[in-house]
């Protein structure tokens, strides 16, 4: 790298990617050469920076110039004006919403400010499919220092001491869930990494592998060292074409490296990895789910125990972590427990990547201190609430977690805190809502993605989860009485106390959060037969502004069933009654009288 | 093994580790409600896949309620098996699974015999909340020859599955979709007959509800005797014998066989014959085609096939067709004691009383699914006339018994009727694992020998353990024998077979645990294993009652090759009594 004197990052993610972020790389070259400037600057493409709402992004280093929305035209400008000539293309820089200024440096954008990198540490920052670029950021350090310098034993004890949880959900110790598998005496182990990322609005992981796959691969290395296998696995979905296609790039530039493979770095420790597909079942995330689905059984869980560490993969010790666990090993390893367990809570040590999405500004990927709360999380990094609405609600942990609302924005997010709240940390997913969001039908929409990914196996995750958003929908549609509420409660706190696996102890949440959390709006739904948010339609009715009517005729010419009266240049009126909800009225208003509430 | 204490509904038990709460609980007389639970002792099978949840218990300072059936016991556990979170939950939960069950059971195959109908009654389901607008997961029904699949009764107990693969290594049955959606069904949703499916009917005899059942032939049975213009035969299975009480209440292992045979007569059958006889008829084929073989093995011939297989029954002859096809050339050509039975009664026996085979209806009583599969072959009908009509299930001819008014309890006992209804107590002891192999070898000894058995029992053959073998001293002659019960423990064996391995000269198998006693067409143990024990007693008793005991020693059999057959395995005796097997894969993928 040292021979360049400037970089030009553009974002490789697959957010950006699918922006035509490769032809803006192409382009950024094509200039350079154009200008005799290919050996003194250099184009990267690099992992996902985090910020897709304003993808595609370029950076310019040293200076940090964060470029957003950059078409493959804006290619010709960058090189002329920042490159050549040393100006900053203004057009093309971020805009603080509140100050309307143009924020030059990266570092102090709002998105950026709160957030500390660990398991993104090297995303956005090198190319991944370059390894000598992760070993200059000190990658395979941690690996030879394990190797060279600890027993396995020390490592675990390590990795004890740093308090790692286990970042797919559960939040388990990842230390002494390898010291379990370590401990489980085989002729056999295996090392597993769980890349089955299933949330909806979730990329934590596929970010990490598409951004820095070798912090996963050494991480998987050590721990193989550490429990005594000398195979992994990545159980990746096949959705993820860009991920594994940039894992078998890695993997195979660490064979050659002699990272992976026989006796790695002269150490005799043995050690390889391959990929595993899978279908993209939303329950092949939970352990015993994927470890079938890898057999190339039935991607169902199985009861625990046993649990991997005892009998996994093949019936032998097994180890799964899931990739931003993984990520956070190396870092540890070098810098110490004592230095990672000084971030976040007491409970929770670290940080924790967030996927954020909905009616949030700065829809993208961060990385923040365990401990931070929703409010610097939403209103800081996040940039607030679109268009200025209210906010009304956010969701973490995906759909096995819980609604949180207004009241809970200060909490500071850690697993004990958000489980205490009604939710959970789940893999990262939290998506946001704003006062136009039916929390009802928030519920139903959750409910309808597990009644979809729910294997089937175990009875109350099978047809509870079935009953429960029948009994939403039928809220949604007017049809839902106050009795159903009864029923919804009792059925979800069922299913959560009987199903097999994760999945269904967890399903009911969005709808048992939103119950507590918005009582009133569930109420309206069964009670007033209302959606205060107007997104039930069935619920809605047609009505005429009367300010704005001027009595032009039109709607009730357009009205099959004549249920518009009025005379003519008089305010008109719709007799709700006999309303069909067609909705031609509205379609032939030109003065938007007719509206919907 | 360590001991383990803990505390359920209030009162102290110790059991070893590894004990499950369902089990230490039933050491305290208390009985948790299972439904997909399933626990096959003699077999060592266990199906505990969690899924029903019915089963779930309360376990202090655990979060969530614990399945008792798969919860290991652990020391100074407290459980609660009756708290009201747990009778709510557990309530909550069945009212679930009804609500996506049908509710015809009113011409439902299991009703009366259905776990989950039995549930319902004793948590006092009287209604299911929501039920009016409850969508219901649906599946096509799937009809084979010997088994209806009807999925919309599947409540996912998965003990089909567990038969079906672990015990009897078929693979026809697996769940497939999700979610609501999720069944079990053969590979690529096909159809059973488009499947590695044996019709061994073990999935019947394990479901509890009537998502898997036979296909019932009792209309058609009362048709036949209906027609004044047929003269209709039976012969019924020896299994049937040792089952069919369990039916009208009695004490499994009771023996009744007279009274069945009253029965079939009151009900019409012209003539009440027994299978056993054909028994007899298949132990002179095949025991003469053993030594025929051994003959030619002692010898020198390099190309004689040793082990004999034996082929009396049909799932057996389903499987290796389908698992084992280049080893068809192994097994015995002799046919399954149904079938002889079934060629020889339209012909012999027609000719004998002057009717016209396709006047004569012939049916069959037996233990066994596969039996209606099998009658159906093409092999086994003379232009399209096939030589059994109608085999029907001990389950359906209890039900036929019942109709007529009549309690077996309460019926004087008969004898069969002559000719075909003699047999020896080798025949008998056909219904039982290793059976077969002992009949076969009392005749087998005597004919190659020269000597009389003193002792005709062969205990070394007898027992439950899934694979056996004995050596058999024929005179200074050391034959080595090999059975085996469950297709899985047959395919080890078959795998020596093909490998070139097998030690022995003869293997019996039967496809079924237990051997035909425990077959699919029984009445249903509901995972009682010692049911099984029961009826095996009951045959080897009956063996023990005969005057004739060896196969050989049967006068009408004797008779029947004086008068028509000549020898055995002579030419007649090859066009009725004999068969050739196929490629099934072939035929079934049409490839």
């Amino acid at each position: 790298m040292s021979k360049y004197s400037m970089h030009l990052l553009v974002c490789g993610g697959t957010g950006c990617k699918s922006q035509e972020s490769d032809i803006i790389s192409e382009r950024l070259k094509k200039e350079l050469s154009k200008q005799g400037l290919e050996e003194t600057v250099q184009v990267i493409m690099t992992g996902c920076f985090g910020f897709c709402e304003k993808g595609p992004i370029v950076k310019v280093m040293p200076d940090n110039t964060f470029y957003t929305q950059v078409k493959p035209e804006d290619a010709e400008v960058i090189v002329e004006e920042h490159v050549v000539k040393g100006r900053r293309v203004e057009r093309l820089l971020y805009t603080d919403p509140e100050t309307e200024a143009h924020v030059e440096d990266s570092k102090h954008m709002g998105f950026y400010r709160k957030q500390l990198r660990i398991a993104l540490r090297n995303c956005g920052v090198i190319d991944p499919e370059i390894i000598d670029e992760y070993i200059a950021r000190d990658g395979y350090q941690a690996l030879g220092e394990v190797l060279a310098n600890q027993s396995p034993e020390e490592t675990i004890e390590l990795m004890k001491a740093s308090g790692l949880r286990g970042r797919g959900g559960a939040g388990f110790p990842a230390g002494l869930k390898w010291d379990f598998a370590r401990k489980n005496e085989a002729d056999q182990k295996y090392v597993v990494c769980n890349a089955d990322e299933g949330d909806p609005g979730a990329f934590m992981d596929r970010s990490i592998l598409e951004g820095d796959p070798h912090s996963v691969l050494e991480a998987m290395a050590i721990v193989g060292r550490c429990i005594g296998a000398d195979m992994g696995y990545i159980y990746i979905r096949a959705e993820y074409p860009l991920a594994i296609e940039r894992l078998k790039i890695a993997i195979n530039q660490a064979r050659e490296y002699g990272l992976l493979g026989k006796d790695i770095l002269g150490s005799g420790f043995k050690f390889d990895i391959d990929l595993k597909y899978g279908a993209g079942a939303f329950v092949c995330g939970e352990e015993t789910a994927l470890i079938h689905s890898m057999e190339g059984e039935r991607g169902e869980p199985s009861l625990k125990p046993p649990f991997p560490a005892e009998s996994g993969y093949m019936g032998k010790p097994t180890n799964v972590n899931n990739v931003e666990t993984l990520a956070n090993v190396p870092v540890i390893i070098l810098k110490g427990a004592d230095w990672f367990s000084s971030i976040g809570t007491e409970s929770s040590k670290g940080t924790k990547v967030f996927a954020l999405a909905g009616k949030i500004n700065n829809v993208g990927l961060i990385e923040v201190p365990m401990g931070t709360t929703l409010r610097e999380v939403i209103f800081e990094i996040g940039g607030g609430i679109k268009d200025g609405k209210k906010f009304k609600a956010v969701q973490t942990g995906g759909p096995s977690g819980g609604c949180l609302t207004e009241k809970h924005l200060d909490t500071p997010i850690d697993y004990e805190n958000l489980v205490a709240n009604g939710s959970m940390m789940g893999s990262g997913g939290m998506i946001v809502m704003d006062e136009d969001d039916c929390m009802v039908s928030i519920a139903k929409f959750y409910l309808d993605f597990t009644v979809e990914e729910s294997c089937g196996k175990c009875a109350p995750c099978r047809i509870g989860n079935k009953r429960l958003l029948e009994l939403l929908e039928r809220m949604c549609e007017g049809k839902g009485e106050e009795s159903d509420l009864v029923r919804l409660r009792n059925l979800g706190e069922v299913i959560k106390d009987t199903s097999l696996c994760g999945l269904g102890q967890s399903s009911p949440n969005p709808v048992l959060s939103t119950m507590d959390n918005f009582h009133e709006e569930y109420l309206s739904h069964v009670v007033d037969k209302k959606c205060s948010s107007g997104v039930c339609t069935d619920l809605l009715e047609y009505f005429i502004v009367e300010e704005n009517c001027i009595g032009c005729t039109a709607c009730a010419r357009a009205c099959p069933v004549g249920c518009i009266s009025g005379e003519r240049k008089e305010p008109h009126l719709i007799n709700p009654d006999t309303c069909i909800k067609c909705g031609a009225c509205m379609e032939k208003c030109k003065f938007d009288a007719v509206i919907l509430k | 093994m360590s001991l383990v204490k803990l505390t359920i509904d209030g009162h102290s038990v110790e059991v070893p580790a590894g004990t499950s709460i369902y089990k230490a609980a039933k050491q305290l007389d208390i009985d948790i409600p299972i439904l997909c639970y399933m626990d096959l002792k003699d077999l060592n099978i266990e199906n505990k896949p969690g899924g029903c949840r019915i089963c779930s218990v309360e376990v202090e300072d655990r979060r969530n309620l614990a399945p008792s059936c798969s919860t290991d016991v652990a020391d100074g556990m407290v459980v609660r098996t009756n708290s009201m979170r747990v009778i709510n939950a557990r309530r909550t939960v069945m009212e679930l699974i009804i609500s996506d069950h049908p509710k015809d059971c009113l011409s439902c195959a299991k009703s009366g015999n259905c776990d989950l109908q039995d549930m319902a009654i004793k948590l006092g389901i009287r209604e299911i909340p929501g039920q009016e607008y409850a969508e219901m997961s649906t599946y096509r029904l799937d009809t084979s020859p010997s088994i209806i699949r009807d999925l919309d009764k599947c409540i996912m107990c998965r003990r089909c599955e567990t038969m079906c693969n672990d015990f009897q290594t078929v693979g026809a049955l697996n769940a497939v979709n999700r979610g609501f959606e999720a069944v079990v069904a053969p590979a690529f949703e096909m159809n059973l007959e488009h499947s590695p499916c044996t019709y061994c009917g073990q999935c019947v005899a394990v479901c509890p509800t009537g998502a898997l059942t036979e296909v019932d032939h009792t209309g058609k049975v009362i048709a036949a005797l209906n027609d004044p213009s047929k003269t209709v035969v039976v012969q019924t299975a020896p299994a049937v014998r040792a089952a069919l009480g369990e039916e009208f209440g009695m004490e499994p292992g009771t023996r009744v066989t007279g009274q069945m045979v009253t029965a079939l007569k009151q009900l019409g059958f012209d003539y009440v014959f027994d299978t056993d006889f054909a028994a007899d008829l298949t132990i002179m084929e095949e025991g003469t085609e053993l030594l025929g073989r051994l003959k030619r093995h002692l010898e020198g011939d390099k190309d004689v096939q040793l082990p004999i297989l034996t082929s009396c029954c049909p799932g057996w002859v389903n499987f290796f067709e389908y698992n084992y096809p280049d080893l068809k050339d192994v097994p015995s050509t002799a046919r399954s004691p149904q079938q002889m039975f079934g060629a020889i009664a339209k012909t012999y026996f027609a000719d004998k009383i002057e009717v016209d085979r396709k006047d004569l209806v012939v049916i069959s009583i037996m233990p066994c699914l596969a039996k209606k599969y099998e009658c159906q072959r093409d092999e086994f009908a003379v232009d399209g006339n096939p030589d059994v009509d109608y085999s029907i299930s001990t389950r359906e001819l209890a039900h036929l018994i019942k109709q007529a008014n009549l309690d077996l309890n309460k019926l004087e006992e008969d004898e069969f009727d002559a000719p075909m209804g003699e047999s020896s107590g080798a025949a008998v002891i056909f219904g039982a694992t290793g059976g077969v192999i002992e009949a076969a070898t009392r005749t087998a000894y005597e004919l190659q020998t020269g000597k009389t058995l003193e002792k005709v029992d062969f205990k070394q053959l007898r027992g439950m353990d899934g694979i056996r073998s004995a050596t058999v001293d024929f005179d200074g002659l050391d034959i080595n024998i090999g059975i085996a019960h469950g297709l899985g423990n047959a395919r080890k064996l078959l795998d020596d077979v093909r490998a070139g391995k097998s030690q022995y000269h003869a293997i019996e198998v039967m496809a079924c645990p237990g051997g035909c006693i425990g077959g699919g067409g029984q009445p249903l143990h509901h995972g009682d294993s010692s049911i099984l024990q029961a009826r095996t007693k009951a045959i080897y008793k009956e063996d023990e009652m005969k005057v004739i005991r060896k196969s050989h020693e049967n006068p009408y059999i004797l008779k029947l090759y004086d008068e028509f057959l000549g020898e055995p395995l002579s030419e007649k005796a090859h066009e009725l009594l004999h068969t050739h097997y196929f490629d099934k894969r072939k035929k079934i993928f049409q490839v």
